[in-house]
């Protein structure tokens, strides 16, 4: 692990924007975002509608955009001061992503997704005591997979358990950002609730930092904070 | 090293995945490995086997005419001698202190289309093909008595000759032949052993017999009365006026061209003397056209099966963009899905290699023993020579070759793959995102 990448202190800053910007091409008008701070350890929930730029502003907290103008700071360091290799090892390193829908890598286990980032991030690796198929069983555990379903395909699974393998993957070596973009929207009602308690449980234990994007105004009672996106910030 | 490791598992989790769609274009890159590797590796054996069909001899002297023409008769046993040798000359470069051995050959009989050589003793000690091996005897013994027979292996194995067997030997060439020595019928007394050589499919016949046989004879038809019976023909002694061919062995092969030269300008007659190294190598090059062509063919079927390989991959990777996605997302960088690309194409075609060394070792080690008595083709299991693994190693270093061209445009891609992309002004990143689909719906 390099300098850029260290650990900061806790208690600081998990995230905070400043003025950003993004203009895709060949579009006239840029996309502003709120300015977003988050401590670490608190949840923030970003409602928007569609094209608000709800995944623009995502892509630009993973670092896998770089904005126009303002700039993202992370656990206290500024992503436009990382070139791209860099920026994927922080995201590596640092980060936790559940989409939607699809998280999962159709032609590995479910034990083999969840212990992906532990094998991209020697960090996160560390965080798991070196052992990450302890840690991802675990988590598998406390997620309530089967553990018949464990080293069976993941397209086996219902989109329910496919949602909580995504979670144990990126809580697993228990990074300080978690980035959710709506991961509950193919669950039913049932579901969906449950898959938010026990996720942000979760991330209480492993002291994660969620952000959780969804057009669904109910679920904002869940967390610390809450921002709209389109229109007035 | 744990990048390699990672990738390497997962390009093989990821062919294990596809291996439905995967198993069938394998399948072709096998086969028409197999079809270049195979043909590479015959060529080198027929060509072994086709240049050393004689070994052993230093010169090959016949009557005055061309090299191909005078090896083709002596050695393959196709077409005819332009003209005899007299026994006088015959004795007379046996008699040259240069000459190690000399082995008379003499033909123009057949039995049933299979050329009737007249030879002595000295064919079978001192013929050789291959590496210099000699000429052994699967049942029986050259022949002693006068009347005695020696078969070729595929001449016994094709008229199902036994020893002992009474045969009756034709006047002059083809397979049909009304004018038959049937008054003097041979007795098989040996059957040699397979050499896959033209040695196989010819039988001999000392040169006394030959002589015997074509006493009254002298006009090219039996006149009656004239001819002998074989208890008469065994009382007299029979010296050739003339032979066909004379193949010699010298004390010291420095002194072949030597030889060579002096025979060409032989006193008594026109002879000419040829190097048969040199007339079979010429001979190939002028077959070996053929097989170059084939080699050709096979690379472009090869060609073909890789570009078959790329096209599957293609289709594949439009599937796997939400693959590409997670896999960015957790971080890994976009060499690695670029590497794992060219992995994945150059695990396949290693496969392939493997399955095709296999398949190949497996059918000529099936194939050979009924190859070489049904044909009289021997064809062995050898370890592959550099050239064939040159050929072989080329086929994953080509796959890898053409896996850059996609493995490039997924690097370019996935550099640039952000979170759930829905922005409609961005055509270049349509179906590449994770909430494309939902995006399009909802608007």
């Amino acid at each position: 692990m390099n300098k850029e990448t260290a650990q900061p202190p806790s208690g600081s800053l998990a995230i905070e924007t400043r003025q950003l910007r993004f203009r895709w091409p060949k579009q006239q008008a840029p996309l502003m975002f709120p300015d977003i701070q988050l401590h670490r350890g608190e949840h923030l929930f970003l409602r928007g509608a569609s094209g608000t730029g709800k995944s623009t502003l995502l892509s630009l907290l993973a670092g896998m955009m770089l904005p126009e103008t303002g700039a993202v700071n992370l656990l206290e360091t500024n992503l436009s001061t990382l070139k791209g290799g860099a920026r994927d090892r922080f995201r590596a390193d640092h980060m936790g992503v559940i989409f939607q829908q699809f998280n999962l890598v159709p032609y590995l286990s479910a034990l083999a997704n969840v212990t992906l980032p532990c094998r991209l991030s020697t960090r996160r690796r560390n965080q798991t005591q070196g052992n990450p198929e302890t840690a991802a069983k675990a988590l598998l555990q406390q997620l309530s997979i089967p553990e018949t379903l464990w080293h069976r395909p993941v397209t086996q699974m219902s989109i329910g358990q496919q949602q909580r393998v995504a979670a144990a993957r990126a809580l697993i070596g228990s990074p300080e950002i978690i980035l959710a973009d709506e991961p509950t929207s193919a669950l039913d009602t049932d579901n969906r609730d449950r898959f938010i308690e026990l996720l942000l449980t979760l991330a209480h234990e492993h002291r994660c930092s969620i952000v959780f994007v969804s057009h669904d105004q109910s679920l904002a009672n869940h967390f610390h904070h809450q921002r709209s996106l389109g229109g007035e910030s | 090293m744990s990048k390699l490791r990672l990738t390497l598992s997962l390009a093989t989790a990821s062919l294990w995945y596809r291996r439905r769609v995967l198993a069938m274009v394998c399948l072709t890159l096998t086969l028409s490995v197999t079809l270049l590797l195979g043909i590479q590796y015959l060529r080198t054996e027929v060509r072994q086997s086709f240049t050393s069909t004689i070994s052993g001899t230093d010169l090959i002297v016949g009557a005055r005419s061309g090299q191909l023409n005078l090896l083709l008769y002596t050695v393959f046993h196709i077409g005819d001698a332009t003209n005899n040798i007299r026994w006088s000359s015959f004795k007379h470069i046996e008699d040259d202190p240069r000459v190690n051995w000399a082995v008379p050959i003499s033909l123009g009989d057949s039995y049933q289309g299979y050329r009737v050589v007249g030879t002595n003793g000295r064919f079978l000690e001192r013929f050789q093909h291959g590496n210099d091996q000699p000429l052994k005897l699967a049942q029986g013994q050259w022949f002693s008595q006068l009347f005695d027979v020696t078969l070729g292996a595929e001449v016994a194995r094709q008229l199902q000759h036994q020893l002992g067997d009474q045969i009756v030997l034709s006047h002059g060439g083809g397979r049909t032949s009304f004018s038959n020595h049937a008054d003097l019928p041979f007795r098989v007394s040996g059957i040699l052993q397979a050499t896959g050589t033209p040695i196989d499919q010819a039988v001999y016949i000392s040169l006394e017999a030959m002589e015997a046989m074509h006493v009254g004879w002298e006009s090219g038809v039996a006149i009656p009365g004239r001819t002998l019976s074989a208890s008469s023909a065994e009382a007299r002694s029979f010296t050739p006026d003339a032979i066909t061919a004379i193949l010699l062995g010298l004390k010291n092969p420095i002194m072949t061209f030597q030889l060579q030269r002096e025979l060409s300008q032989f006193p008594g007659e026109p002879l000419s003397a040829i190097l048969p190294g040199v007339a079979l190598s010429e001979l190939w090059r002028m077959m070996g056209q053929f097989e170059q062509v084939l080699l050709g063919i096979s690379v472009f079927v090869v060609a073909t099966s890789l570009i078959g390989l790329i096209a599957v991959l293609l289709t594949i990777q439009s599937q796997r963009h939400r693959e590409v996605a997670i896999l960015r997302a957790v971080g890994t960088p976009p060499s690695l899905i670029a590497g794992l690309y060219s992995l994945e194409c150059v695990l396949l075609a290693l496969a392939s290699c493997g399955f095709s060394l296999f398949i190949g070792a497996a059918l000529i080690a099936s194939l050979s023993p009924w190859l070489l008595t049904h044909y009289g083709i021997h064809i062995g299991l050898r370890a592959l020579n550099p050239d064939e693994w040159l050929l072989l190693s080329m086929v994953p270093v080509v796959a890898f070759a053409v896996s850059l061209a996609p493995a490039w445009h997924h690097w370019r891609k996935s550099r640039t793959l952000s979170f759930g992309n829905n922005n409609p002004n961005q055509p270049d990143f349509k179906g590449d995102t994770l909430h494309g689909a939902r995006a399009m719906t909802m608007r």
